[in-house]
This record gives structure tokens, C-alpha cells and sequence, in this order.
């Protein structure tokens, strides 16, 4: 029987993309009125999951903690988390947050993870939907000290060994590293399961820790709009894309693509 | 003047457009340095004398390429801080963003991603939430970070060429010990097609392509364009993964992108609805790919697509 492994899955609410999304207010920052668990972070769950059921899951010990910062809208994410499989949830919340960017950000969540205590491996999606920068992971692990292994399209662990592919444009490549680390896992994985009845059922008796930065030592001046060191100083919405011509092909159709293109002097 | 440091990564025999444009860019914010990893060949120094390059920096150590981003992080830290950068630039590939990442926590800088533009006071212009949204950024930390997109900038060399001087840069002792070891790499073969990145023209198929990119092939080909794909078709190993346009895969911005047997999903959007001009190929009317197109043609990809091809052959001579 391999080790138990204490598992952090990161899990960010973000605006839903399937609906118009907007930046107001202070700062630009995203209106979450409508928002869901990442659906990117799905796959980190799944990956967490599949680590911790390999080594008998929660019953042998093996935790899988799905964290969130955000506000009190976040514990919906947690809650999805929870219906999935994580074993626990924590929920940093506190109203000095707002606004952070990836480094206040990381910071916020290493501080998160430390205060754990023990953690193997964290595991992260490969971008958040709504910032999209892929920042955060490579920062946590930065700030943590701890190796990064970043855009995972597979994962195993031995022991204290982690190994994992990579697929860039011009090579694939192997990599280990050994726990702790920091992984972040692409859409390559895995396929992230649904929450079923039971797990629906189950997620009641789940515990979600509410953690403040005075929890978890953090000094509101470091994160927030104050403890950013970016600041999006304008936004403007593009007009959004309209329909050009639609043509129904009546057997020349491929002659007038090449006229359009011809009129456009794209050829 | 600010002093602007450009990180290239193993240029090989010769700099890629993306390199010349990021030197471009640096040369007009200020002046320029580059941190070098990998070779440094007799073109590469003639190119960075072109484009106005001060000082060329190389590492103390030649093993960088054996770890996941930490320790070219650690050199490019070190190398900022020997040179005194107000702006540190890189490509905006993931390793790129990556590096940045690290780098922003390192000299306590803000980091800004996916830039299109800088403004002379250092300000960042991107786009965000899959192109909705144009805006403006700026690093509030004495130095920024940032990583700019490909084809945002023409590269032209500068009006008199430079003398660099080449300084080596101590990388701290011990940066590789907290990090990943790549222990195999695999090479992909080339295509032969420009890069789907930074291509003119994108010829993308998707599920309506029914297993056979070929006709996708023959019109890129003629066309001189690089193939997309959407996620379904490289899913089902139609294509391979790197062609993958979206959400997940590639954001593209070509003069021109034509969707193939595509119905147009949120996240197939993400990746390329900032196209100059956008052609749609859809036997169903009511796809949603229909409402980005500037040309839409409701048919079949197996009727359209070679016809177009050979019409553009005839019209090519
Ligand atoms: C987390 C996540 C990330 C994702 N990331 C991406 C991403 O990066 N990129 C991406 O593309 N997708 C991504 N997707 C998938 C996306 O949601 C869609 O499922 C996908 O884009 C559909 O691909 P498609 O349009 O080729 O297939 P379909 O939606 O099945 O559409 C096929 C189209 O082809 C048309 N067609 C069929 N036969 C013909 C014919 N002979 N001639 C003409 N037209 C024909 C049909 O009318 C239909 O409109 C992601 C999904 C998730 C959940
Ligand atoms: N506020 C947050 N709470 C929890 N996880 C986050 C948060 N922000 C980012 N992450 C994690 O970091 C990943 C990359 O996010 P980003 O750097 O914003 O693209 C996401 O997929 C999440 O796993």
C-alpha cells in the first residue's frame, strides 16, 4: 500500500462564460453574479481524486482539500468540490482580498497552504477562465519554495517521486520532481466525473473551514488593490463580432470563397 | 531612459520573428539588453548588433534546459538586477509566461501577460475574457514584467547598428535544487506549415471534417496557411493536439480564419474571434459560427473546401 497522500486542489469561481461577461467597478474587476467552479479546475479535481482512490481513498486517510479564495459566492465552488469528491473544503474569504492579482493572489493561498500544514502536492487547473494568465501556479510555487510542474497531461506518483508529461509545440517531454510540489494539469488529463446522488448526499456531512487573512497571518496591505503590484487602469468593451454575408451553397460556393477573398485581397 | 532587458531562450542558428519583435519593442521603450540562454551563433550576434542590442548576457552554467523554468527564472532575476531593467520582456509562449511568473515574485515586480502593446510610460495594452474586453495595465512595482503576443509588432532594425558587449551572469547557487528535472524529450517533427500562432491565414476543421483533414490540408496548402483545429477533432486524434485552436489550446489573431465543419462553441471562440476577417463553412444554418463570420457559406466542407482549392490554384496558375 503506497503512502496517503493530503491533497490541496485549487478551485476559483469565476463568471460563467456561457453568458456576456463584464468588468465594473473599482479596479475593472470581473462581475461574478454568474459564476461556477472553473471548469478548467475540474481537471484537477479528477486528478486529485484519482491519487487519493489509488491509495484507498478517504477511508485510508488520504485527503483531498478543495480550496477557494474568493468571495462568499466561492463556497459554491467548494460545494461543487465537495459533491465531486473532495473530502474537505476551506473557503478564504475577507473583504481586503478584493482585487488582488496573481502575485497578491498567490500570496494569499501560499500563506493558505502553509497554514495546512503538511501538504503534499497541490494541484491546480492550467488556467483560471477569467484571468487566463496561468500565473498563479508558477507564483505559488515560487512563493512556497517548492518545485513546479506546470500543464500535466499526465501524473503519477511513487513514493515521494512525482512524474509527469509535458507536451509543448516542438517536443514532449518527462519530468520528475519530488513532494511537495505545485502541479498544474491541462484538459489532456483526464475526464473530470459528474456529482452523483450519492456524493450530492454525502457533501452535507463535508466540512468547509472559513479561513480571514488574520487566520492565516497575512496583512491586508499585502493583497487586495494595495497589495497588487498591477492595476488595469481602463477597460472598454470591443463591439462584440456581427454576421456578415451568409451564403447556402447551390454548387459554386467554393468560387465565390475565393471571390470574397479576392475582394478582401486575402489570396 | 529606461533600461529594457529581453529575454531569449535558445535562439538557435537564427532569432524567430517573435524574437526580433520583442527587440523591436524593447529599442522603443529604451535601452536594450538581452538575456541569452543556449548558443550564441555568429547570426544571432549580428542580429543583436541590427536591432540596437547594448549588452548580451549569458549564464554562468549550461544546464538551465535540464529543469522546468525555476532556475532560468533564478538567472533572469540575477541578470535584471546586474543590468538594473525597468522592463523585462518575454515571449509570451506558456514556458515564457511561466519564467515571467516566477520572475515577478523574485524582484517583487508586477507581471502583465498576453500584452499587444506597451505605451512609452510603460503602460500594457491586452485584451481580455476572450477578447470582450480591450484593456490598459500597468506594473505598479519599479519593474514590470511582461510577456507580449506574436504579430503585434513590425520588426525593423535599428537606424545605426550596435557593438554588444557580452557579460556572463553568476546564477545563484542552489536554484536548481527546489525544482522539476526534465529526464526525456521527445521532438516533434515539423510540419513544414507556418506557425499556427503567428500564421497569416488559418485554415481550422472540426467534427465535420468526419476523420479526413485532407481537403483542411489542400486549402491551407494553397493558401500558404497554418491548420487549427477544433477540440473535437484533435480529441478524436484526427489532428495532432498542437493544432488545437480555443479556450485550451491556441489563441490565434490571423488576417484571416477559416472555420471548416466547426459549429462555433464558446470556448472554439475564445481562441480566435479576434480574427481580421472570418469565413465559416457549416452544412447546419443555425451553427453559431455563423454569427462571427464575415462570410458564411451553409454546405458541405467536402464540396466547398476542394473547390475552393482548385480555384485557387487555376486563379494562382
Ligand atoms: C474545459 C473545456 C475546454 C475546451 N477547450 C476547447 C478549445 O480550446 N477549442 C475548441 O475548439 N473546443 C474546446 N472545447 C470543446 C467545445 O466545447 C466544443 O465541444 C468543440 O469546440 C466542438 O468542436 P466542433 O465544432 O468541431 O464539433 P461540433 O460541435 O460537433 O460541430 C461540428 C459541426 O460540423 C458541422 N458539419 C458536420 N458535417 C459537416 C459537413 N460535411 N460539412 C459542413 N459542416 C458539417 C455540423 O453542422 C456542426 O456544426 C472545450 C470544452 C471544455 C469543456
Ligand atoms: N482565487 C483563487 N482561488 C482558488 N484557486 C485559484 C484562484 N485563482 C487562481 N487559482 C488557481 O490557479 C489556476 C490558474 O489561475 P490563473 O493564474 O488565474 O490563470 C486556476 O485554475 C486555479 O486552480
Amino acid at each position: 500500500m503506497e503512502e496517503t497522500l493530503k491533497i490541496v486542489v485549487l478551485v476559483k469561481h469565476v463568471p460563467d462564460a456561457q453568458f456576456d461577461r463584464h468588468l465594473n467597478g473599482e479596479g475593472f474587476t470581473a462581475d461574478r453574479s454568474e459564476s461556477i467552479l472553473s471548469e478548467l479546475d475540474e481537471y484537477a479535481l479528477e486528478a486529485a481524486l484519482q491519487l487519493a482512490e489509488a491509495r484507498g481513498g478517504s477511508k485510508a486517510g488520504n485527503q483531498v482539500i478543495a480550496l477557494s479564495m474568493g468571495p462568499s459566492g466561492a463556497v459554491n465552488a467548494i460545494k461543487k468540490s465537495l459533491q465531486i469528491g473532495a473530502t474537505e473544503g476551506v473557503h478564504l474569504t475577507d473583504d481586503a482580498l478584493a482585487g488582488s492579482d496573481a502575485a497578491a493572489t498567490s500570496l494569499a493561498l501560499a500563506a493558505a497552504v502553509r497554514h495546512l500544514g503538511n501538504v503534499d502536492l497541490v494541484i491546480t487547473g492550467m488556467a483560471s477562465t477569467d484571468g487566463e494568465t496561468s500565473l498563479v501556479p508558477a507564483q505559488l510555487a515560487e512563493r512556497l519554495g517548492l518545485p513546479q510542474v506546470t500543464f500535466a497531461s499526465s501524473l503519477e506518483v511513487d513514493g515521494n517521486r512525482l512524474t509527469a508529461r509535458r507536451d509543448a509545440d516542438t517536443s514532449s517531454e518527462t519530468v520528475e520532481a519530488t513532494l511537495p510540489a505545485v502541479v498544474s494539469v491541462t484538459d489532456q488529463i483526464n475526464e473530470p466525473r459528474y456529482p452523483n446522488f450519492k456524493g450530492i448526499i454525502a457533501a452535507k456531512r463535508k466540512s468547509i473551514t472559513t479561513l480571514s487573512l488574520a487566520d492565516i497571518g497575512v496583512d491586508p496591505a499585502q493583497v487586495g488593490f494595495s497589495g497588487s503590484w498591477t492595476t488595469v487602469t481602463n477597460a472598454e468593451q470591443r463591439p462584440p463580432r456581427t454576421a456578415g454575408t451568409i451564403i447556402t451553397d447551390e454548387g459554386d460556393a467554393g468560387i465565390k470563397l475565393v471571390d470574397f477573398l479576392a475582394d478582401q485581397k486575402l489570396l | 531612459m529606461a533600461k529594457v532587458l529581453v529575454f531569449i531562450d535558445n535562439p538557435g542558428a537564427s532569432l524567430k520573428k517573435s524574437s526580433l519583435e520583442l527587440l523591436t519593442l524593447a529599442r522603443s521603450l529604451g535601452e536594450s539588453a538581452v538575456a541569452l540562454n543556449g548558443e550564441l551563433s555568429d547570426a544571432v550576434a549580428a542580429s543583436f548588433a541590427e536591432y540596437g542590442v547594448g549588452t548580451v548576457l549569458r549564464p554562468s552554467v549550461q544546464d538551465l534546459d535540464e529543469f522546468l523554468v525555476a532556475p532560468k527564472a533564478a538567472y533572469l532575476a540575477a541578470a535584471a538586477e546586474s543590468t538594473g531593467a525597468d522592463i523585462v520582456l518575454l515571449d509570451n509562449s506558456p514556458e515564457g509566461k511561466e519564467i515571467a511568473a516566477r520572475l515577478g515574485i523574485r524582484l517583487n515586480a508586477g507581471v502583465v501577460t498576453d500584452v499587444v502593446a506597451v505605451d512609452q510610460d510603460g503602460t500594457a495594452r491586452k485584451s481580455v475574457l476572450a477578447g470582450s474586453y480591450n484593456t490598459a495595465c500597468k506594473a505598479t512595482t519599479a519593474v514590470s514584467v511582461l510577456t507580449l503576443k506574436a504579430n503585434n509588432v513590425v520588426p525593423e532594425p535599428a537606424a545605426s547598428p550596435t557593438k554588444p558587449v557580452t557579460t556572463t551572469v553568476e546564477v545563484p547557487a542552489g536554484s536548481t535544487a527546489a525544482a522539476a528535472r526534465i529526464i526525456a524529450r521527445e521532438q516533434k517533427v515539423a510540419t513544414g506549415r507556418p506557425d499556427l500562432t503567428d500564421a497569416r491565414i488559418v485554415v481550422a476543421g472540426g467534427r465535420g471534417m468526419d476523420g479526413d483533414f485532407g481537403p483542411v490540408e489542400e486549402l491551407a496548402d494553397a493558401l500558404g496557411a497554418a491548420v487549427g483545429a477544433s477540440r473535437a477533432a484533435t480529441d478524436a486524434g484526427w489532428i495532432s493536439h498542437d493544432a488545437q485552436v480555443g479556450q485550451t489550446g491556441k489563441t490565434v489573431s490571423p488576417q484571416l480564419y477559416i472555420s471548416a465543419g466547426i459549429s462555433g462553441a464558446i470556448q472554439q471562440k475564445a481562441g480566435m474571434q479576434t480574427s481580421k476577417v472570418i469565413v465559416a463553412i457549416n452544412k447546419d444554418a443555425e451553427s453559431p459560427v455563423f454569427e462571427i463570420a464575415d462570410f458564411g457559406i451553409v454546405g458541405d466542407v467536402f464540396d466547398v473546401l476542394p473547390q475552393a482549392t482548385a480555384e485557387i490554384k487555376k486563379r494562382k496558375g
